[in-house]
């Protein structure tokens, strides 16, 4: 084999008590797809920030082309031809999308002024190569998390890096849009770009990839061609055991409608959305990205206001754009965004855990550690937290573990009826059957659980029935039994209607 | 229910981008219709309240709020805050008074550069805190607005400079008109375009709007967060050091309490202005009418017959307003964009 591109060797990095790296190794070949594989909190998005010259690393090298390369911040990082998408979107929300992009390496015109027209007409070049239509003068405000990503996918192929890492772009994204990265990141890696791709997707790493590179508890397993390695195999090395039953959806009888919808709209966003969803039953409502799945999800629980129609709960009425209300009811919204929407970063674990229902916890209005800590605890078990401590700050978990931390705080409220926006974005394949588990448990328990998920084979596995939604409608309900790949995407693409 | 409805037809115009611009345009204009709305009203009450005379003084006595706005916005659109601008202006002052009276024959020019200079130490100084000790400026500036204000008292040690100390030259330069422009207006104006150029069009300009927004995101899109931050402090600096100086040509007399309790005026007059205090938006532009509109309202309460103990009550009523203005015209956005969807 020729000279790798970039190497890391015997990379270590420690946070205070929490060795997130240890000993770590990784080679990236030009021209080649290289896929980093692991559970959630182990390490790979540790490693990204240390290429990317965020952290530095406690022991070990990093060189390119052969050099040692010293990363003294993002800055050199970019520098050196590597081009990073994080994990978490690093947008600018005062400004343009165009200006998010290009921010730092703006076109200049004379006078070293920046050359507002170029940029706007490079960031649109850059959307139609993506093949997404999004407007690149509108500030990055109120975009949705796909389009997040999106213009971050954007930013970094701008930079024409020799090393194109992705740290789970495509967590948020639904198979149309991943198929268009994919033929991008392709023809980037066929003009000899290294690509180093994370994702707890293992059909898009076998898709896209040449080689996998296994991590657990922070250490390097192995790095193996795709070709010699199937997925259950991988599953093994990372999770250290076998795992199986990755969809254990119980039947389940369907009791009353418990949550009825008719005639949801909300200009703009989606229009005439009526559906009802049973006691005991999982609905999964799926469709492109920009669909407006989440939107329908938010107007149900009163965070965005409804222009028409009603959301009946048990048959009572829920009001317009209360969401007090909506939890008082008993529903129960676990959010798109986690970091916007479902956590305050800057608090412990166990305090968010327990934020939606410190009242019922808390004794003459005070809160004590002892229940709380107990709470938290017993949720943060379920779910498999990796957290140092319960009273650690959410920022510092790794991002799947934040996003067992939104859930468990929503489930531990004991909802009647349960929305879960993207429920397993993030989380990794171990977790993901414990997560599909615990739906189908609730289902069973009579909760009605709307369910709105990006991911195909999750959507088939869970739902009893599939509500696809194309253009802000509703133009498919499909029961179980009927619910197959193509008739999924069909309706979500607006080709045919299958009911 | 059938698929083969139609989506809503979406027009393929970068109409988010216009929408945001006008809302920006608004935003300032909104400032000056109250200013015009405050002086014809004003006006109407007392026809004398547009004279020439009176309008030159307004616009005398808004040149130093508005030079001091102007550095203020640039550092609030960094998501921080300089409280110190008050303090440094009255050691700028006294400086020039000092300097004037132990050089008599100093050109002004020099003065001018000399003030300015002393303020971007004394910026520098904040700016360095702040990076060093990673504090934040709120509390740093807090600080260095006492220490700041301890030196001018220590200098000073009760001596006042009058206007006889200093070059008539000077000081005639403090009230001096050209086309029946206040010398002193056509400093600022100069001061106002050319940071505003800056934040415009320039790289650097633009990641100050970049910090202010998401300052994690900075760090990671490899913005040199920690020096921008501190050129924001000299710049606010060297401005309230070169309004120091402004300060003394038009009083003349000076002691060590120049400049005392500006400091809040100026970051009224910059939210007032339209300058988001999270950073990331508003424009010096907008801060500078700010600052004018402040200084209106001071002039025309008097006029209106209003009792000066509510004075301070309308600024914080417009203060208010003002954010209320803020809240209702992003949420007006936020409709206008979801409405045209991400998608165009
Ligand atoms: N800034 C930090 N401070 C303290 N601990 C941290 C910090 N960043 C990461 N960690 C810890 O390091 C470990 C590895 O985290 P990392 O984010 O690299 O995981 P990951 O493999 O990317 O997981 P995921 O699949 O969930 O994204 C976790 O235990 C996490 O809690
Ligand atoms: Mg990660």
């Amino acid at each position: 084999m020729p000279t790798p591109l970039l190497t890391l060797d015997g990379v270590s990095k420690s946070f205070g008590a929490v060795a997130a790296l240890q000993d770590v190794r990784l080679e990236l070949h030009a021209g080649e797809a290289h896929a980093l594989v692991g559970e959630n909190g182990a390490g790979k998005s540790t490693l990204v920030k240390i290429l990317a010259g965020v952290h530095g690393p406690d022991a070990g090298t990093i060189s390119l082309d052969g050099r040692p390369l010293q990363l003294s911040g993002p800055a050199d990082a970019r520098a050196a031809g590597i081009a990073v998408i994080y994990q978490e979107p690093t947008l600018f929300p005062d400004l343009s999308v165009a200006e998010n992009i290009f921010m730092g390496r703006q076109p200049l015109r004379s006078l070293r002024r920046v050359d507002y027209a170029a940029m706007r007409t490079r960031a649109a070049e850059l959307f139609a190569r993506l093949g997404v239509r999004l407007d690149p003068d509108r500030p990055a405000r109120g975009l949705s998390i796909a389009d997040q990503q999106l213009v971050e996918i954007a930013k970094a192929i701008s930079l024409d890096a020799r090393v194109l890492v992705m740290d789970e772009p495509t967590a948020a994204l639904s198979g149309i849009e991943v198929e268009r990265l994919f033929a991008v990141a392709r023809s980037l890696r066929d003009a000899g770009t290294a690509v180093l791709f994370i994702s707890h997707r293992f059909d898009e790493v076998f898709a896209l990839c040449q080689r996998i590179t296994i991590m657990r508890d922070g250490r390097w397993v192995s790095t193996d061609p795709a070709g010699t390695l199937t997925v259950d195999e991988v599953v093994r090395r990372m999770v250290g055991r076998e795992v199986s039953a990755m969809y254990p959806k119980q039947d389940t009888t369907p009791g009353d409608p418990l949550l009825q919808v008719s005639g949801l709209t909300r200009h703009g966003s989606f229009t005439d959305v009526t559906f009802t969803v049973h006691a005991g039953e999982i609905v999964a409502l799926a469709g492109l990205v920009g669909a407006g799945r989440s939107e329908v999800s938010r107007a149900i629980f009163g965070v965005d206001r409804h222009d028409a129609g009603e959301v009946l709960l048990d048959g009572v009425r829920l009001p317009n754009g209360d969401t007090a209300a909506a939890i008082r009811a008993g529903l129960a919204l676990v959010p798109e965004d986690r970091r916007q929407q479902g956590l305050v970063m800057e608090l412990s674990v166990e305090r968010n855990t327990n934020l939606p229902r410190r009242w019922s916890l808390a004794r003459a209005g005070l809160l004590f550690g002892g229940a709380e800590r107990s709470a938290a605890a017993t949720w943060a078990q379920r779910l498999q937290v990796k957290a140092g401590r319960l009273t650690d700050p959410v920022s510092t978990l790794s991002g799947g573990n934040q996003q067992k931390v939104v859930l468990a705080k929503w489930l531990a409220t004991a909802p009647r009826v349960l929305i879960v926006d993207e429920p397993t974005r993030g989380i990794d394949v171990g977790t993901k059957a414990e997560v599909h588990r615990l739906l189908s448990q609730l289902a069973a328990d009579g909760v009605a659980v709307l369910m709105v998920s990006s991911e195909l084979p999750e959507v088939l596995g869970m739902a009893d029935r599939v509500l696809v939604m194309h253009e802000g409608r509703l133009t498919a309900d499909i029961p179980r039994t009927r619910a197959d790949e193509q008739s999924v995407m069909l309706a979500a693409t607006g080709q045919a209607a299958a009911a | 229910m059938t698929a083969l409805d139609t989506a809503p037809a979406e027009t393929a115009t970068t109409g988010g981008a216009r929408l945001a611009r006008r809302a920006f345009a608004v935003r300032e204009l909104g400032i000056a219709l109250a200013l015009v709305l405050l002086v014809v009203v004003t006006t109407v009450v007392n026809p004398r309240f547009l004279s020439a005379q009176n309008l030159k003084d307004l616009l005398l006595g808004s040149t130093i709020l508005a030079i001091l706005a102007v550095g203020q916005a640039v550092v609030v659109i960094t998501r921080n805050v300089d409280l110190s601008v008050g303090s440094v202006l009255g050691l700028s002052a006294f400086a020039t008074g000092a300097v004037f009276v132990a050089v008599p024959g100093l050109p002004i020019p020099l003065m001018l550069v000399i003030g300015a200079a002393l303020g971007a130490v004394l910026g520098a100084v904040n700016g360095g805190l702040i990076a060093a000790a990673r504090v934040p400026a709120l509390v740093v500036t807090l600080g260095t607005l006492y220490v700041f204000r301890g030196l001018d008292y220590m200098w000073a040690t009760g001596r006042q400079i009058n206007a006889a100390d200093m070059p008539a030259a000077f000081l005639r330069m403090g009230t001096a008109t050209v086309l029946g422009v206040p010398v002193l207006a056509l400093f600022a104006a100069a001061v106002l375009v050319a940071v505003g150029y800056v934040l415009r069009n320039h790289r650097s300009g633009r990641e100050l709007y970049a910090i202010g927004s998401d300052p994690a995101a900075a760090r990671l899109s490899g913005i040199p967060s920690g020096r921008r931050v501190f050129y924001a402090f000299v710049t606010s600096g060297a401005l309230a050091g070169l309004a120091g100086v402004l300060h003394a040509a038009r009083f003349g007399t000076l002691d060590a309490n120049a400049g005392l309790g500006t400091e809040l005026n100026v970051v009224a007059a910059v939210v007032v202005g339209g300058v988001a205090i999270f950073g990331g938006s508003g424009s010096v532009y907008g801060a500078a009418l700010g600052a004018v509109l402040l200084t209106t309202i001071r002039a025309a309460l008097p006029v209106l017959g209003i009792n000066p103990f509510w004075q301070d009550a309308a600024v914080g009523a417009l203060i208010l307003a003002a954010i209320g203005l803020d809240r209702a015209l992003s949420a007006r956005v936020a409709r206008s964009l979801r409405e045209r969807k991400a998608h165009v």
